[in-house]
């Protein structure tokens, strides 16, 4: 849900990034954080475990600039991936404008993507919300690893709607700003429709 | 999927100013902060300038949805109002109409009775105003053709990250 400010004339949107455990999501938005001006960017919040999972969330809030005389705000937030804290994500979900997908390439990990995709369906649905119409962006993350699945299987697999999808290896930043700008556009695209 | 769409407009923002600073005042409070539930900052009053009010937003917006998940789960529809007590500050939070959380932040000056009694008054004074904004949006004043996004360009967007 976007938030549209004719006030202050600004416009939020909310990104979620979403996955198995362990694929990569919070390095995501670390490798973002650190590499945007101070100005773009506020604090990065991390709702985490001891051992450094994401227990709640991780927030990361950017300001990009203007669009029309607008500032455009994304915040972005990632799930926990662990399978038992279903609870949390859906409410994490709440509101979302774009969803990024990251997707763990690891050929073991596989089984993990795919019941990450269908909770991401089912908790979507459970707020009404459509997967093949919600702004969506798919990262094939760690591609760097040896064990990475062949590209074109992970596409049959995760993206048979042919969505915007990457390669990306979070770690060293390959792809993470692609898949940034990728689903900011998806999002506006979405507003821009709705403008209408 | 943006049935729940929020648009604000200058004299709806104008309403909700009045209102939170009003309760500042009543309440004798140090601060008062208006959040949308998804975690989006909608107004602010009192004395707190300085703070990190992005953060304040997407954190009560996390409490607030974790407590309704828990009142869920043992058979609550919500926890409607929450008090944290610290040292020196404290921190009032209820949730408005379902969908606007009014967090209030206060000290010694006043008590959580005066606080309590004052926020019930704002909050509903608050509802309306957000019945009024839900009603434009659904009569579909809001998006439209009067929106400077049905203008995007895919230019305007690429330009969005040459920053
Ligand atoms: N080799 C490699 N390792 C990666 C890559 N991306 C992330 N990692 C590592 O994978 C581990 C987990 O990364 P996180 O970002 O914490 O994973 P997450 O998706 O947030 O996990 P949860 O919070 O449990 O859902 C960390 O040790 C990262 O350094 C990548 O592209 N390549
Ligand atoms: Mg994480």
């Amino acid at each position: 849900m976007s938030f549209i400010n004719y006030s202050s004339r600004e416009i939020n949107c909310k990104i979620v990034y979403y996955g198995p455990g362990l694929c990569g999501k919070t390095t995501n938005l670390q490798y973002i954080y650190s590499k945007t001006n101070p100005d773009v960017k506020g604090k990065m919040i991390s709702l985490a475990t001891e051992t450094e999972r994401t227990l709640f969330f991780d927030f990361l809030p950017l300001a990009l600039g203007q669009i029309r005389g607008f500032k455009t705000r994304f915040h972005l937030y990632t799930v926990p991936g662990q399978v038992f804290y279903d609870a949390s994500r859906k409410l994490i979900l709440k509101g979302v404008d774009g969803v990024v997908f990251v997707a763990d390439s690891q050929v073991e990990r596989m089984e993990a993507n795919l019941e990450s995709m269908d909770n991401l369906k089912t908790n979507l649905a459970e707020q009404g919300y459509d997967l093949t119409k919600v702004p969506l962006v798919i990262q094939h993350n760690k591609r760097d690893l040896p064990n990475a699945a062949p590209l074109d299987e992970m596409r049959r697999m995760l993206n048979p709607r042919a969505n915007p999808d990457f390669e990306a290896a979070a770690t060293v930043g390959r792809g993470v700003f692609e898949t940034l700008k990728s689903v900011a556009r998806e999002v506006l695209r979405d507003l821009k429709q709705m403008g209408r | 999927m943006h049935d729940t769409q929020l648009v604000m407009y200058d004299e709806d923002f104008r309403k909700v100013r009045t209102v939170i600073q009003k309760l500042v005042r009543d309440a004798n409070a140090k601060g008062c902060f208006v959040v949308d539930r998804n975690g989006q900052l909608i107004g602010e009053a009192g004395e707190m300038q300085g703070i990190d009010t992005t953060s304040l937003a997407s954190l009560t917006a996390g409490c607030i949805a974790a407590t309704c998940g828990l009142a869920k789960i043992v058979g609550e529809e919500e926890f409607p109002v929450h008090f944290h007590q610290g040292q020196k500050d404290n921190l009032h939070i209820t949730l408005v109409a379902k969908r606007i959380i009014l967090v209030v932040i206060f000290d010694d000056r006043s008590s959580l009775g005066l606080v309590r009694l004052r926020v019930k008054k704002a909050g509903g004074e608050l509802a309306r105003v957000f019945e009024e904004i839900q009603k434009k949006a659904d009569q579909g004043d809001a998006g439209g053709s009067g929106t400077p996004f049905a203008e995007i360009t895919d230019e305007d967007i690429d330009n969005l990250f040459s920053v």
